[in-house]
């Protein structure tokens, strides 16, 4: 229809042209990429630990006075906290999903194995902690009471019986059936076999490449005099028990020191602070450049209406309706959009290519991204360009009678 | 005449307020996203100690198993072993040198109001205050014999002698932790380092240490380290096996006051390992580092991808920004052409023409680079908030504030120059015919 005029219109602007287009362009390419960065982002969070994270707490215990005995300690600490009306379960541990610090390992198949098979963390538990992380064995059994053994930090890790999750223990025998298996956490025998599998739970680290590999061990490691507790309440009653547990747990021997209740939530809220933060810097940053790209089209088509008010008048006597001077001013947008839309698709994928090949774990943009952009900034730009355009559509034909 | 063009710049602004605040305010958003994500940048990979930081060296050793490389990348493991750490300290083949670990151990305050509590501190050698001079607000370090001795002393941190003595001068006075008691020799003043340096392996942004005392202590006390621990085979059973084993656990750092001195230390170091290698240990190639603290930041990646992805963008922004603005001076001053041909046909030059604009985006660069420095302030908060350990790092800094106001000029202008000088090459008569 209209193009031909509207192009030898807008050559006789090429910079303000080109400088929209270009922006359109930036914005796109920038838009579609942290998008997709928030994305990944949101994906990473919304993985499941595998565990109970919103009844659950957890703290630590460090004795220091004389004679201090961490075993029979963590016996009556643990029989305190079952017995509190509200909690479900207590388990001793080393360390949890999402904490961040622990311990980890290769597994083997054979002695003196060059490569491990299979790296994992080690979460040391007794015959609660399945029950207390709220996992699910879908194979196998529990530990029994009589299998949870007294380790030492400076000791070989031996046991005899292991549980493992579902990833651990597809990746060490694809064929399934890993109940009954025996399994080498050291380079000599005695191995360990596998009694149980459960479906889920993570990594203390939540960027290990192996989150899913976790092996639970029977046994009770205290690290100097320190012992971790994990605590499971009933749905609603975490908040009110963590007060309660810090009090009774700290009363019962003073000759220790009580961390800080933290509950699960906090953990993870903690664990995915830097990724949150990215997301809202990122989201911020397309709220901002949306905007600006949006006022700049403004601005520039304002101005054009301006500039071109006589002309418009003058079409406008000679027979042209209101509505074509609107569409001449969408069309323009829409010309001048595409071209920048254009440009951006490969500039997108240019940055798409320069984040993959500078950062560990990025993915190529999918392509769908550049499409849904696409139609983004066409919208936005039809947008922006209507109220000026509408002004445009309201020039009097007299405009054009009268000299400036 | 700078006076007069001002004034008439100030008077064009006024005329379309809109567009005016649309290109200040396009210019404030750019240079606070950029600013807040360079300052972040920029301090986060800030050389913590210039005066010295080539001088002191980080030592590593690839003891790692001849199977499977410590990193993916081939790198060498990023602590020793106590082993490699206790040769290293023996041989004192450098100008200083401190071995060390991190501690975490229970403190009983002698003032019973004070209930005991958990304390994060260092296991070091005399020469870390040498090294990395923290400032002492009372005493001094401990000496190198009462290393050798093993001796109870401590050096405490600022926090902790002001929460423990109410920051008075508790030199001489005894402190027990853990069960032992020692004597507390200095105590430091404020220490503001914004990255631990000296221990990337245990967190850059992680709470300052609160007290330091001597690594032959902690070893005779049969103290585990309360940081990282990396081992490629079980260390077998006991405190002696854990201690001959291959695990490494501690941060080594040398003093190497000159280049002379760093090329003697690094081939005594590959004669060490090739020494080693005789004994069965050190089973992979010869791979010893000795990276100097700027290096060491970088090799650790303090600076983080996603900060520079921040700062990446931040910047993309500004030009967008900038863009944006050529395009709204161009068709402003565009529409003047009118005036501008009837001032040269007055006997304007181009060259009065030219400041003339000039001065009018660079007073919307000016004030929009005002505006961006109090938007770049409520970034760093907003940062603050977002990444509670940059803590430190989201700070205004003077020479940012600088840099600051420098881009947003230099960017107005810059924005400002093509349509200047678009609009000083108007053809007068081409404008006055009507």
């Amino acid at each position: 229809m209209e193009i031909r005029p509207i192009m030898s219109a807008l050559m006789r602007s090429k910079v303000s042209m080109i400088l929209i287009g270009l922006q359109v362009a930036l914005t796109l390419a920038i838009v579609c990429n942290a998008l997709f960065i928030i994305v990944e982002r949101a994906h990473l969070m919304n993985r499941p630990s595998g565990m109970n994270e919103s009844d659950t707490f957890v703290f630590g215990s460090n004795g220091f006075s004389e004679g201090f005995e961490p075993y029979s300690v963590m016996q009556s600490d643990l029989a305190l906290l079952r017995g509190l009306p509200g909690v479900v379960d207590a388990t001793t541990t080393n360390s949890t999903p999402l904490s961040g610090g622990g311990w980890s390992t290769g597994i083997s198949l054979a002695p003196k194995q060059k490569t491990p098979t299979a790296d994992t963390t080690l979460y040391f538990v007794d015959a609660h902690g399945v029950n207390t992380f709220d996992t699910h064995l879908i194979a196998g059994r529990n530990f029994k009471p009589e299998e949870i053994t007294q380790m030492d930090q400076g000791l070989r890790i031996q046991p005899s019986v292991v549980i493992v999750t579902k990833a651990l223990a597809d990746k060490l025998f694809p064929d399934g059936n890993a109940i009954g298996k025996s399994i080498y956490m050291d380079e000599d025998p005695p191995t360990s076999t596998i009694v149980g599998i459960i479906d889920k739970l993570q990594e203390p680290w939540v960027s290990s490449k192996d989150i899913e590999n976790t092996l639970l061990v029977p046994g009770y490691i205290p690290y100097g005099k320190f012992t971790r507790y994990l605590v499971r309440t009933e749905p609603g009653r975490r908040d009110e028990l963590m007060k309660e547990a810090e009090q009774k747990v700290g009363a019962a021997n003073t000759g220790r020191i009580v961390g800080k209740m933290r509950s699960m939530e906090q953990l993870r809220h903690e664990a995915y602070a830097n990724d949150r933060a990215m997301m809202i810097i990122l989201s911020v940053v397309i709220f901002c450049l949306l905007t600006i790209t949006a006022l700049g089209i403004v601005g520039m088509a304002s101005f054009w209406v301006a500039q071109r008010t006589k002309q418009i008048g003058t079409r406008r006597a000679l027979g042209a309706s209101r509505g074509a001077i609107l569409r001449y001013f969408l069309t323009e947008n829409f010309l001048i959009t595409t071209g920048g839309l254009i440009l951006g698709g490969v500039l997108t994928y240019g940055l798409s290519l320069w984040l993959l090949a500078n950062t560990d774990g990025a993915h190529l943009l999918p392509w769908y991204y550049v499409p849904m952009g696409f139609l983004c900034l066409w919208v936005l730009g039809q947008i922006a360009v209507l109220g000026p355009a509408t002004r445009a559509s309201r020039v009097a034909p007299a405009v054009a009678t009268r000299s400036v | 005449m700078f006076g007069y063009y001002l004034e008439l710049g100030l008077r064009s602004l006024r005329r379309n307020p809109v567009l005016t605040a649309l290109m200040v305010i396009g210019i404030a958003t750019g240079i606070a996203a950029s600013m807040t994500t360079l300052t972040v940048m920029y301090l986060l990979g800030n050389d913590p100690i210039p005066w010295k930081s080539s001088k002191l060296h980080y030592v590593q050793m690839d003891n790692w198993d001849v199977n499977n490389p410590y990193g993916s990348d081939g790198k060498p493991p990023d602590q020793v072993t106590y082993e490699d750490a206790q040769a290293l300290m023996q041989a004192a083949k450098a100008d200083k040198q401190a071995a060390m670990f991190k501690i975490s151990l229970p403190i009983q305050p002698e003032n019973k109001e004070l209930k005991p509590f958990q304390s994060l501190g260092r296991a070091t050698y005399s020469d870390f205050f040498g090294m990395f001079e923290p400032p002492f607000r009372y005493g001094s370090p401990w000496n190198h014999d009462q290393d050798k001795e093993h001796a109870r002393v401590i050096v405490l941190g600022k926090d902790l002698n002001e929460k423990l003595f109410g920051g008075q001068d508790s030199t001489g006075k005894t402190l027990r932790i853990n069960g032992t008691d020692y004597s507390i020799v200095g105590v430091l003043d404020d220490w503001k380092l914004r990255t631990r340096y000296y221990d990337l392996t245990n967190g850059a942004f992680s709470d300052p240490d609160e007290f330091f005392f001597p690594y032959t202590t902690a070893i005779d006390l049969k103290q585990r380290s309360s940081g990282n621990n990396s081992c490629f085979k079980t260390p077998g059973d006991g405190w002696d096996a854990y201690l001959q084993s291959d695990c490494v656990w501690q941060q080594m750092w040398v003093q190497l006051d000159s280049p002379a001195r760093l090329a003697e230390y690094q081939s005594f170091l590959d004669n060490y390992v090739n020494e080693q290698k005789k004994l069965g240990r050190f089973a992979r190639p010869l791979n010893n580092h000795l990276l100097n603290v700027t290096q060491w930041m970088k090799d650790q990646k303090v600076v983080s991808r996603d900060v520079e992805v921040q700062t990446g963008l931040g910047f993309a922004f500004l030009i967008v920004c900038l863009v944006n603005t050529i395009g709204l001076l161009l068709a402003k001053f565009t529409r003047k052409s009118g005036e501008i041909g009837l001032r040269r046909a007055l006997g304007a030059s181009k060259r009065d023409v030219f400041t003339q604009f000039l001065i009018e985006s660079g007073v919307v660069g000016l004030s929009g680079g005002l505006l961006g420095l109090i938007l770049t302030g409520f970034g760093l908060l907003a940062v603050r908030a977002l990444y509670e350990e940059y803590k430190t790092v989201a700070q205004l800094d003077w020479s940012m504030i600088a840099v600051t106001i420098v881009l947003a000029v230099v960017s107005a202008l810059l924005a400002g120059l093509y349509p200047t000088w678009r609009a000083c090459s108007v053809q007068p008569a081409a404008q006055l015919k009507v």
